[in-house]
This record gives C-alpha cells, sequence and structure tokens, in this order.
C-alpha cells in the first residue's frame, strides 16, 4: 500500500525564497526527466533552472546551494506558490530534496492538495503574520531554524514566538497518519456503488458505453 | 424541483435536487455529485469523466495496477496523446521530447492493458484533451471530470465542473471514482456591454485577469456569466474557463443554453433520441437561479474594451495592445515587474504597438479550435508574414485541423508563411524537445507567459488569435483592428 511519511513535528533549517508566483515549473522544469515512470528520483529537478548553470553547476548565489539552506527542511515563501501546471513533481521534487513543509501565505490549489498527498505540510499563514515569521527566522541575528508543530498547530522559529496556523482537521489527520487515502474511500464502496445506481436511474447518459462512431465530427 | 432523498450507509445525506434555496450552476451541480458528506466542507463527489494524457496517465494507471487495484469504471476514462508528441509533418511515434517515447508508450501499453478508450496519436479523434474531449462530446454539461492537467477548466465552456489534479489524485479517481474534495468558494465574473471589434474571449479573460490578478480568484470557482458571455461562441467560453486558473480559480464554468445544445447535439459520444430530450432538459435546469448566492462578485464592463497582452512574465500583466509598458512603480508588487520587465528585455513607457517579434504561435487548449483558426485566417488571407518572423500553427485536434483543411484554412495559413502542423501541446510548453531559441520574442495565443515556458529564456506574449495573426503580419505586436 502506498504509504507517505507522517509528519507530527519537524525542526531544522528554512530557507526564504519569498518572491511571488513561483510556479510549478520554476519548481520543477518540465524538462527534466527521471530515469524510469515513477513518482521518486526528483531530487536534481527542483528549482533546477535556478539551482543550476547549464552545465549542470551549482549557481553560488541561489538560496538552497548556501550553508545552511542546503539542508532545509521548510521553505518559507511568498503568495501564490506552487500556481500552474499541476505537475505534481514538484511537489516529489522538494520532498526528495527533504523538504517538510512550505509556508505561504497563499498556494496554488492543486500544488496544496498535491502537498497534502505526499506528506509534505502546506502551511499558510495571513500576509502580515507570514512576514513577521519570516522576520523572524531569517534576521541577521536568528538561525534560521523553525519549528512546526502539527499536534498544536503551532509553527515558531527558534526563540521567536508561537504562531498559531489553521488547517482543515481531515487534511492534519491524513498527515498525521501518514494514511492511504484511497483505502480510506475504498471503505465507502457500498456508498459509491449505491449512489451510482441512483445516479444511473436520475442521469443515463452520464454512463456512455462506448462509442460505436468510429471517427468525431469534422466541424470543430 | 423533483425530490430524490435518500439516506446511506454511512447516515449522510443525498441532497440532490432536494433544496429550494436559490442555488447557482456551481451548487447544483455539486450537489448532484455528492456520494457522501465527509468531515469539515469535504464531500466526496462523484467524478464522470477522467481524462487522461500521455504525458501523466501511464503513470496514474500504472500506480494503480501497482497497488493491486482495478479502475472503478472504465468506460468512464479515456485517453489521447497530446504532451509529448510531435507536432512536425509526418510524425509518428517518435517525439523530439527526450525521454517522451517512455511516457507514449506506457500509456499506450496501459491504457490497452486496462481496457481505458485512447485517441493514439494516429487516430483521428487525437489532439490536446481540453479540445477532444468536449470535440467528441465526452465531456457533458453537469459532468464532474477531472485530468492531470491545470487548463482542465477549459471544460466549463460546455457547463460542467472540471479541474486539474496531480497524478496521485487521479490514482485515487481512477480506482474509486470519486475525490474527497473541499466545495470551493464561488465567484460570479460578470461582463457586461459590448465589445470592440475583433476583441475576443481572450481579450476578455485577460482584463478579468489583470483586474483581479493572477491570484485573484484563489480557491474559488468562477461562472461567467452577463450580456458578453451569453454572446459568446461555446469554442470561446471554453477560452475564458481555460484561463480561469491563471486567476488562482479551482475552475470556471458557464450555464448551459440553448447555444451550448447546438453545439453537443449529433457529437459522437453524446446522447441521441429520447436520452437527448431527456439529457437536454436536465442541462437547461442547470442554468443559475435567480438571486443565488456567491461569495464574491466582480463585474466588468467590456463596452470598449480593446484587444489585450501581456507585457511581463504573468497573465496578470496584460493591458491594451494600444497602450504602453507600464511603470513597476505603478504596479502592485514593484519588484516582480521590475523583474518581468529584466526577463521581457522592455522598458517602462514604450509602445507596445513598437515592440518587434521573432515568432507568432497559434495553438494550444486556449485557442486553437476551428473558430480561433477562422479568426486569425480572417486576419491573415492575402498577406505574407513579416520578414524574419517563424510563424507556425498547431491545430488543437486532428479533427479540427482536418475541418480546416476542408474549408481552406490551411491554404490561407500557408499561403501567409505559416508553418501548418499535427495537433498536439507542442510549443505551447518547453519539455526539453521543441523550442524558441533563447531570446526569441513571441506572440502567442496561449495561456502562460512564465519565464521559459516556451523554451528557455524565450520571451512570450499572450494575446488573442487575432493579434497574433496581425503582429505576425506585422512583425511587432499589432493592433488586428488595424487590419
Ligand atoms: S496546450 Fe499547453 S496549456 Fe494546453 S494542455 Fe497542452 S501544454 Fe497545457
Amino acid at each position: 500500500m502506498s504509504t507517505v511519511q507522517p509528519f507530527h513535528q519537524v525542526t531544522g533549517i528554512a530557507a526564504p525564497l519569498l518572491r511571488a508566483n513561483i510556479d510549478t515549473d520554476a519548481i520543477a522544469p518540465s524538462r527534466f526527466r527521471p530515469a524510469s515512470l515513477s513518482k521518486y528520483g526528483y531530487e536534481a529537478a527542483l528549482f533546477a533552472g535556478l539551482r543550476f548553470d547549464e552545465d549542470g553547476a551549482e549557481r553560488p548565489d541561489f538560496v538552497l546551494n548556501q550553508p545552511p539552506y542546503r539542508n532545509a527542511v521548510a521553505l518559507v515563501v511568498g503568495p501564490n506558490f506552487g500556481c500552474g501546471s499541476s505537475r505534481e513533481t514538484a511537489v516529489w521534487a522538494l520532498r526528495d530534496f527533504g523538504i517538510r513543509a512550505v509556508i505561504a501565505p497563499t498556494f496554488g490549489s492543486i500544488f496544496e492538495t498535491n502537498c497534502l498527498r505526499n506528506g509534505l505540510l502546506p502551511l499558510s499563514l495571513p500576509p502580515a503574520e507570514h512576514q513577521r515569521l519570516a522576520d523572524e527566522t531569517f534576521a541577521p541575528t536568528a538561525s534560521a531554524h523553525l519549528t512546526i508543530d502539527l499536534d498544536t498547530c503551532r509553527v515558531a522559529a527558534a526563540d521567536g514566538p508561537q504562531h498559531t496556523f489553521t488547517i482543515d482537521e481531515r487534511s492534519r489527520r491524513q498527515l498525521l497518519s501518514g494514511l492511504d487515502t484511497i483505502g480510506e474511500t475504498l471503505l465507502l464502496r457500498e456508498t459509491i456503488t449505491r449512489f451510482r445506481t441512483r445516479d444511473r436511474h436520475r442521469r443515463p447518459w452520464n454512463y456512455p458505453t462506448r462509442s460505436t462512431t468510429p471517427e468525431g465530427p469534422t466541424d470543430g | 424541483m423533483t425530490s430524490d432523498t435518500a439516506t446511506t450507509a454511512t447516515g449522510t445525506t443525498d441532497t440532490t435536487d432536494t433544496t429550494d434555496r436559490p442555488r447557482s450552476v456551481i451548487d447544483k451541480i455539486w450537489d448532484q455529485h455528492v456520494v457522501a458528506e465527509l468531515d469539515d466542507d469535504t464531500s466526496l463527489l462523484h467524478i464522470d469523466r477522467i481524462l487522461l494524457h500521455d504525458r501523466s496517465g501511464g503513470l496514474a494507471l500504472r500506480a494503480v495496477r501497482d497497488e493491486g487495484r482495478q479502475l472503478f469504471d472504465r468506460d468512464l476514462v479515456f485517453g489521447t496523446m497530446d504532451h509529448v508528441v510531435d507536432t512536425r509533418p509526418g510524425r509518428d511515434d517518435r517525439t523530439p521530447v527526450p525521454g517522451g517515447a517512455m511516457f507514449i508508450d506506457a500509456f499506450r501499453a496501459e491504457a490497452r492493458h486496462q481496457g481505458v478508450t485512447l485517441f493514439d496519436i494516429a487516430d483521428p479523434r487525437q489532439g490536446i484533451s481540453h479540445v477532444v474531449f468536449p470535440e467528441q462530446g465526452i465531456a457533458l454539461p453537469g459532468t464532474t471530470m477531472i485530468c492531470a492537467d491545470s487548463h482542465t477548466p477549459t471544460l466549463g465552456g460546455i457547463g460542467a465542473l472540471a479541474w486539474g489534479v496531480g497524478v496521485t489524485e487521479c490514482e485515487h479517481a481512477l480506482a474509486t471514482q470519486t475525490l474527497a474534495i473541499r466545495r470551493p468558494a464561488t465567484m460570479l465574473a460578470r461582463f457586461e456591454g459590448t465589445p470592440g471589434d475583433r476583441v475576443v474571449a481572450k481579450d476578455l479573460i485577460l482584463a478579468l485577469i489583470a483586474s483581479i490578478g493572477a491570484g485573484g480568484a484563489t480557491g474559488h470557482a468562477i461562472e461567467f456569466a452577463g450580456s458578453a458571455i451569453s454572446a459568446l461562441g461555446v469554442e470561446a467560453r471554453m477560452t475564458l474557463c481555460n484561463m480561469a486558473v491563471e486567476a488562482g480559480a479551482r475552475t470556471g464554468v458557464v450555464a448551459p443554453d440553448e447555444k451550448l445544445l447546438d453545439y453537443l447535439k449529433g457529437r459522437p459520444y453524446a446522447p441521441v433520441g429520447p436520452a437527448w430530450d431527456q439529457a437536454a432538459r436536465a442541462w437547461l435546469d442547470l442554468r443559475s437561479d435567480h438571486a443565488a448566492p456567491y461569495d464574491r462578485t466582480t463585474t466588468l464592463q467590456v463596452d470598449g474594451l480593446g484587444p489585450q497582452v501581456t507585457w511581463g512574465t504573468s497573465p496578470q500583466h496584460a493591458t491594451g495592445i494600444d497602450s504602453f509598458v507600464p511603470h513597476p512603480d505603478e504596479l502592485a508588487d514593484p519588484a516582480a515587474a521590475r523583474r518581468a520587465l529584466d526577463y521581457m528585455d522592455l522598458r517602462p513607457g514604450t509602445a507596445l504597438s513598437s515592440v518587434a517579434i521573432d515568432a507568432a504561435y497559434l495553438g494550444s487548449c486556449t485557442n486553437a479550435r476551428l473558430s480561433d483558426l477562422r479568426i486569425a485566417a480572417d486576419v491573415l488571407r492575402g498577406h505574407r508574414v513579416a520578414e524574419g518572423v517563424t510563424a507556425i500553427c498547431v491545430p488543437g485536434s486532428t479533427a479540427v485541423r482536418r475541418a480546416a483543411e476542408a474549408e481552406g484554412l490551411d491554404r490561407v495559413f500557408v499561403d501567409a508563411g505559416f508553418q501548418w502542423r499535427e495537433s498536439g501541446c507542442g510549443l505551447c510548453f518547453y519539455a526539453g524537445g521543441d523550442r524558441f531559441p533563447a531570446g526569441a520574442r513571441v506572440i502567442s495565443s496561449t495561456n502562460r507567459n512564465f519565464e521559459n515556458r516556451q523554451g528557455p529564456g524565450v520571451r512570450t506574449h499572450l494575446a488573442s488569435p487575432a493579434t497574433v495573426a496581425a503582429s505576425a503580419l506585422a512583425g511587432r505586436l499589432a493592433d488586428p483592428r488595424e487590419r
């Protein structure tokens, strides 16, 4: 069964990437291909366009190439992070790099769901509070350490005040347990089947059998 | 209203059609698909169509099998080859996308193995997912549909709720025919008035995104309505919904009307006979009730709206083509705007119509349907693309390509100097294969002008098919009204 790593408490380095609208193609460029059809093996894809030059050498000015951030377990990012393409490779690349949580004012909605399905916490804070947390974490005197506690829904920079975040209960439960969501839904198989029996009666056209026409219409 | 409340095994109530409170088309479709209420605002929704493409279809199908599971209902799963296929004439299985063959092979093998209908490369029904599925009548009004592609909301143009998901969610739907999702907030976007000549759906949606921002509809499902929307053809409505996601929306929808019924009738998978009559009645009932509530409403007056074009690297960076590159300090996020102008190599205050282009691209799920090709051909007819401009047309589907050829549009494009290609995603996005040269400036009928979207360093200006055609002829960003 597919399971994901449960998420309870994570402490470690956070890296700042505070630009708005970082899209999934920037997070994991589309040209990157794994050797086989797999959900794993995307570590090198992470921010590849920003992290590496054309020859594959690290760009020293990119944050994840700098100590201590190359060991980051969390990213503090700008609004609408993960907008754009639905590609789940963006989340797999973050996960394979070692990122457990992404902290933003808002997320692209497909990306947010993809995080949850892979055991990453998409942690959203209201803009002002997000800014305060970023300031506390990345102040010149701060250590860039964060602690995120999903049991209590709190996040804090080392020596900083606690910020409470909200996440819907179902997502929280799934992250805490690393639950197999397909298995959970299949427990409702009979309910699904009953719905379909009723629905087929009500909307028979929604259940097509295979087309008998070999070809589509010629008018677009 | 009919009443058919039923209590399910889990004690939850099926709320279908039972309420007399006014509801929007979004609420109505949602309510009809609730299999069970889970916790919070989350419902287990029945998914009527699972649409797969070459890029993730093989992985999703294989993942189901690897977990020892089966497709819940293979008759509701359809696939097409679009993302990595070659678009050059005379193509076969080979693709310029490195590693692309692996995706094609795996998808074909898994589809065959698991009995999924697949429009393969040589199939006359092949094309870009969001073009093909409405064209075949597989996407129907009032359905819920998902595809592992963010532009799935395109299908909202035929009065359905459709949205993009990741591979893992796709896998969930394949194995259970459902998804557990939170009810989106709703937004009514009204477009009132009559836009100017040669101002089309693409201009309307770019103007909306410029006004509310690329994150302006985050978490919302948008219903597009108003006099300017009723006036649009069904294909144009798909263009509109296609870009709802560029405003951050989960999806977009235009409620069914008679025009939509005309569009759907006779399509291969559409119902026929008495089933059609029954379906047509049910679809028209999906229209939003008077006084239906929305979480947000926004109204755009489009009287006199001109053609739009983007100047930056986000779809929100759009303005009138007869206008100027804005000054970053006048914008909400000056740092982002400066970065965008830097990437685009543009200076504030420059007249957009003076910006020279290297290439013109007419293609993608946004604007490559027959009506789009006709609009562009009208502008091109009897003219030649400017010296030095690479111009490419990639029809949205093989059926569109053939229909265009049947009415001689291919001649118009070729005579004007456009390449006339096979259908696929092609140069809409760079996946390591086809691309425009680094630094090239492209006027494009696509939906994303992100950095590197059409190739490393490529500078994309989004616009309508009319504006793409006019610009190709002029060799610079050009106003189609001047043609
Ligand atoms: S045409 Fe472009 S936007 Fe549309 S599905 Fe293909 S790659 Fe995505």
